[in-house]
């Protein structure tokens, strides 16, 4: 990492658009999993994303971003009961740790 | 009328001002885009001229109505970040108040100028001067410059712009001047031109502008363990990199004024035995002693020091070596057990030059090092109790027998004119 002469000062952050290079995925203790054939494409999941993880191509949902999802769970709470597209489940069993 | 000053500097003008008038004319000549102020005494007129000014037109300020001094100095910090010369005021209490963005002002590395206007801190509560204030900030990364009169004031305020701007340094700089004794005695002082002084201040160019749209910036992230470090050592940098900038501005500045100032001013020191360190108004009251002493074949003498943030340190050395023995005036008690806030730095800065660079002892013992003074410290003043030339002879007596018998008896630390 850079010594203090080489940053800029005061810890301004001066090129924006920088989170992306953030992998905030490792914090998630739930995985949201995605299922397309249940999915009815309303986007409640991709509006509703604090964290604009919802992989969205063309006007429809492809997948989760989970580099970036934190697993809050917002988009399964929001994914409407009867298509029930997104389900929460634990992060470890879905890496194979346990 | 042609006078000595007018003769230097044929654009001045003079005219009879209180300290605060000064440094409201001061606020109007630069015309900073945003003045956030909450008025506290003594401070209070600072404030109150200055909006007269806005009411009439006289400058382009933006003035922030606010409601407390911590919302005065957040305010100014905004306007700041958003690239705007940003100014305030407070005294005191309303110092105390701005505590935490003090903090946020250097840390972001603003260039706010705040005049404070220095009375003692409550409790008890107390209007009149002392220096607890500025000096409990001393550790905030503000420069400081302090004042001996309304003149100074003026010119501080005017040179402090140019200081805190510059991009070796974009610090925030606090002039400190004495409450009701600079702040509401009137002066006779020379003041410049509305044009010089916005010539010398020029514009504000920040490189970081967070209202930039086509530049978009964050300022003040979290900064954990792996960079806060980093950027509190740049502050340290910043800081010491001020010295060489306050002395550059005080050289274009007297080019301009015909005003010439020092980190530290010393007074009839060349063959002086004993000296009197001392900030503010109070240097007044010891030039006008050291003369009626020097009358009389004493050889005493005064260090006035003008610039405490950042600490001139090598300066103290120059001036002290050599002096057989020092008062320094403590208008403030760190209320440590071991003195005032200016005692304990400017003892510390002579033991490294008595000891060699870094503290260590030179090869050879300290054989060649310059002899030290005893270094006494003088508490005095608090909450505005008056020291007078009588009072301040007291001192040159005791550092006279300190300087013949070389006994301090009692210690180094000496309260003056408080009732036993």
């Amino acid at each position: 990492m850079n010594g203090w002469k080489d940053i800029p000062r005061a810890g301004i952050i001066p090129n924006p658009g920088n989170a992306v290079r953030y992998r905030t995925g490792d914090w998630r203790t739930f995985r949201p999993v995605w299922h397309p054939e249940r999915c009815i494409q309303c986007l409640l999941c991709w509006v509703s994303c604090p964290d604009a993880a919802i992989q969205v191509r063309d006007g429809r949902v492809v997948g989760v971003d989970y580099d970036h999802c934190k697993g809050c769970g917002i988009c399964a709470t929001e994914c409407p009961d009867k298509a029930h597209a997104l389900e929460m489940t634990r992060e470890d069993e879905a890496r194979g740790e346990v | 009328m042609e006078t000595a000053a007018t003769a230097v500097n044929p654009a001045g003008r003079r005219a009879a001002l209180t300290g605060n008038e000064a440094a409201a004319l001061a606020m109007r000549q630069i015309n900073p885009d945003v003045v956030a102020a909450y008025p506290i005494t003594p401070q209070t007129d600072v404030v109150q001229f200055f909006s007269s000014f806005v009411a009439d037109g006289e400058v382009d300020t933006e003035f922030v109505t606010v409601e407390s001094e911590h919302s005065a100095m957040s305010a100014t910090v905004g306007a700041s970040a958003a690239g705007a010369r940003a100014m305030t005021a407070t005294s005191a209490n309303g110092l105390a108040l701005m505590w935490e963005v003090l903090y946020i002002a250097a840390g972001l590395r603003l260039p706010i100028v705040m005049a404070v206007v220095n009375r003692a801190l409550s409790a008890p509560i107390n209007i009149h001067c002392d220096h607890s204030d500025a000096m409990g900030a001393r550790d905030s990364g503000w420069v400081q410059l302090w004042c001996e009169d309304a003149q100074e004031a003026y010119d501080n305020i005017i040179q402090a712009v140019r200081i805190a701007e510059d991009e070796r340094v974009l610090l925030p700089v606090m002039v400190c001047y004495d409450g009701f004794i600079i702040s509401h005695a009137m002066q006779d002082l020379v003041v410049l031109p509305d044009q010089a002084v916005r010539t010398f201040v020029g514009e504000r160019r920040a490189d970081y502008r967070l209202l930039d749209p086509d530049r978009p910036v964050t300022m003040g992230p979290l900064d954990l363990y792996d960079y806060y470090f980093e950027h509190r050592r740049q502050q340290a940098e910043a800081m010491s990199r001020a010295a060489e900038v306050i002395r550059e501005t005080a050289g274009a500045f007297a080019d301009l004024s015909g005003r010439r100032y020092a980190d530290l001013e010393t007074y009839r020191l060349e063959d002086a035995r004993v000296a009197i360190v001392a900030l503010g108004s109070t240097a007044g009251t010891v030039r006008f002693t050291v003369d009626r002493l020097r009358r009389r074949g004493r050889k005493v003498g005064l260090v006035k020091p003008r610039v405490f943030r950042p600490f001139p340190g090598r300066a103290f050395q120059e001036a002290l070596a050599g002096l057989e023995a020092v008062a320094v005036m403590d208008r403030s008690d760190s209320l440590s057990g071991a003195g005032g806030p200016l005692f304990a730095e400017i003892r510390a800065a002579l033991y490294e030059r008595a000891v060699g660079p870094g503290g260590a002892v030179a090869p050879g013992g300290r054989e060649g090092r310059p002899r030290m003074p005893v270094v006494l410290d003088f508490i005095y003043g608090l909450g505005g109790r008056d020291l007078d030339p009588e009072q301040v002879t007291q001192v040159f007596d005791q550092l006279t027998r300190v300087a013949d018998t070389g006994q301090a008896a009692g210690g180094p630390v000496r309260y003056l004119g408080v009732r036993e």
